[in-house]
């Protein structure tokens, strides 16, 4: 064991550690929050979109409205995203002027995300109760009032916990967007690991990775059962 | 005044439409607790509903202090509702808010000013009881407290109306009582208007001065309730006045006459009537059902009898019981 640790490969493999993880780590952090936050703003609106105007009940939005957002969202998640990266390169491009790099990962990212933001805001807004909604109606609430001040304040835990789940998954698409040019600790994985043999410095990348959604699902889990004050104990 | 004209409200479903209400007329007067009682289906919550257009009727109208609630724009509607309030059977509160936020939530909703609000809401809060509950969270509070809150919550805007969903029908007897004193009270203190939708024969009985009993879409019969239920005359009615002696009734076939006896005050409950009868006319009825129960101050009773001989002794018992003070009669037809 000893012998391992004094070993070339190991010594390499922790100069490595000691260079370039700080960077890509944290290359990998704020593309994914940059990612997430973008994500949000496209992704919310039309998550609410969806919910309030389903049936006219909210929001009276035109059926075919609401048929071409949810197509939208379909094809964009059936998409691969490796493939859809190599998809959205013009628009990359367009937006950030090259492919490559760190920065120019977050276009593809943020196009995989939204569409998965979108559904799981959808599925925080129809957990809330029906009867809340109504009731608020009932007093005179507008729909804009009942979007801002009943829906969306009332399953904040929910979005909460829904929002960590994309930001892990928009973790793991940060490291696959390493293949193709994207920075951060899956291009480190990916150049030392597949391209040079070095799977020690891949095994780190990985824990550091899973210490990274660890970290974030941990924060994340804290953050909405705090919130939450459905799960106040009675005094 | 609350006036509703010819209302009809038809449901389109998948398996074709559904007739929720049909032609229902009723006038409601400032400051009355008027209850609509009736079975599960008969379409009470739809009725309430429409009164403050969360269903919008088919047909008819509503009409409120002399305003169509149907021709209203979207945002007069909104200020009209401001003056409409409902409670519910679900207490529906907010449940990330707490209980003073609660409160305060209709008010925020018409933009008044946060220290005024609060200040209302505390103020309610202390009226239902729940002072010493402003910073706690609905899910801190019993069924009876988010009652209470939601209460509050209803009269924040000052409302001429308040409208009660099955309020009480998620609530133990006990804590029922208490909500219903405090709407009482309430609608003593303030004068406001009450509307109770309900199942409940007691809460009718307990707090309402009129009532209209719903059955199929329809109203079956509607007035004072103490006229209401000591003298049923629809079927609806006295299924739900009478659930048990109704339902033994329709039991007896032939051999003897059924009639009804429905007497109210004490003088009547005190006096051996049937005994009587015996000795006087020489007719020994048999008790078939009978129960009484108090209903505002006064105590009513219900006591089915069945007549052994012919339609003369039928006639003559008849003859006899109407003769009494405050006694009403009735025959039961048995057959068909």
């Amino acid at each position: 064991m000893a012998e391992f640790f004094r070993s070339e490969a190991f010594q390499e493999a922790v100069e490595i550690l000691k260079t370039e993880f700080p960077l890509a780590t944290w290359e990998t952090v704020y593309v994914t929050l940059l990612s997430t936050f973008f994500a949000i703003v496209i992704g919310l609106p039309l998550g609410v979109i969806v919910v309030a105007g389903d049936g006219g009940k909210i929001l009276k939005i035109p059926e075919t409205v609401l048929k071409v957002i949810d197509v939208i969202i379909n094809i964009l998640r059936s998409v691969p995203f490796l493939i859809l990266m190599i998809l959205v390169f013009p628009l990359t491009r367009l937006i950030v002027g090259t492919t490559v790099g760190t920065m120019a990962s977050v276009v593809p990212l943020v196009i995989a995300a939204f569409p998965f933001v979108a559904r799981l805001v959808e599925g925080s807004l129809r957990e809330v109760n029906p009867a809340i909604i109504e009731t608020a109606q009932s007093m005179g609430a507008s729909p804009f009032q009942i979007i801002t001040k009943v829906m969306l304040p009332e399953s904040v835990p929910s979005l909460i916990s829904n929002i960590t789940i994309a930001i892990t998954t928009i973790l793991g698409f940060t490291a696959m967007s390493g293949v193709l040019g994207g920075g951060g600790l899956g291009k480190i994985a990916i150049n030392y690991g597949y391209h040079r043999y070095k799977y020690l410095v891949m095994l780190f990348a990985v824990i550091f990775l899973v210490v990274l959604v660890q970290v974030f699902q941990s924060v994340g889990t804290h953050l909405a059962a705090k919130c939450d004050k459905r799960l106040k104990n009675r005094k | 005044m609350i006036e509703i004209k010819n209302l009809s409200k038809t449901f389109t479903t998948a398996d074709g439409n559904v007739e929720a209400l049909k032609n229902i007329s009723l006038t409601i007067n400032d400051g009355d607790i008027y209850g609509i009682i009736g079975m599960s289906g008969a379409g009470k919550s739809t009725l309430v509903r429409c009164i403050n257009m969360l269903e919008r009727p088919t047909e008819g109208k509503v009409i409120i202090d002399g305003k169509d609630m149907a021709a209203l724009s979207q945002s007069e509607l909104r200020n009209e509702r401001r003056n409409i309030t409902m409670i519910f059977q679900g207490f529906n509160l907010l449940m990330q808010k707490n209980c003073l936020r609660n409160v305060c939530f209709p008010l925020e909703l018409s933009g008044v000013k946060k220290s005024d609000a609060v200040k209302r809401a505390t103020e309610l809060l202390e009226i239902v009881g729940l002072g010493d509950k402003l910073k706690a969270y609905p899910s801190q509070l019993s069924g009876g407290q988010q009652q209470r809150v939601a209460i509050a919550r209803a009269l924040a805007t000052h409302p001429k109306i308040l409208l009660c969903d099955e309020a009480t029908s998620a609530l133990d007897p006990q804590t029922t009582q208490s909500i219903l004193s405090l709407i009482r009270e309430i609608h003593d203190k303030l004068g406001i208007t009450v509307i109770v939708i309900t199942h409940q024969m007691s809460v009718v009985e307990q707090i309402c001065s009129h009532v209209a009993i719903l059955d199929n879409g329809e109203v079956a019969e509607e007035g004072l309730v103490s006229e209401v239920f000591s003298a049923p005359k629809s079927i609806a009615a006295k299924r739900l006045v009478f659930p048990d002696g109704y339902e033994k009734e329709t039991e007896i076939s032939g051999g003897e006459n059924v009639i009804r006896v429905v007497f109210n005050g004490a003088n009547a409950t005190n006096k051996p009537l049937i005994a009587q009868m015996a000795v006087d006319e020489g007719i020994t009825a048999s008790i078939l059902s009978a129960s009484t129960k108090g209903i505002g101050d006064k105590a009513y009773g219900n006591i089915i009898l069945g007549i052994p001989g012919g339609a003369d002794e039928l006639e003559r018992a008849m003859k006899y019981l109407k003769a009494m003070p405050d006694i009403y009669v009735e025959e039961v037809k048995t057959d068909g």
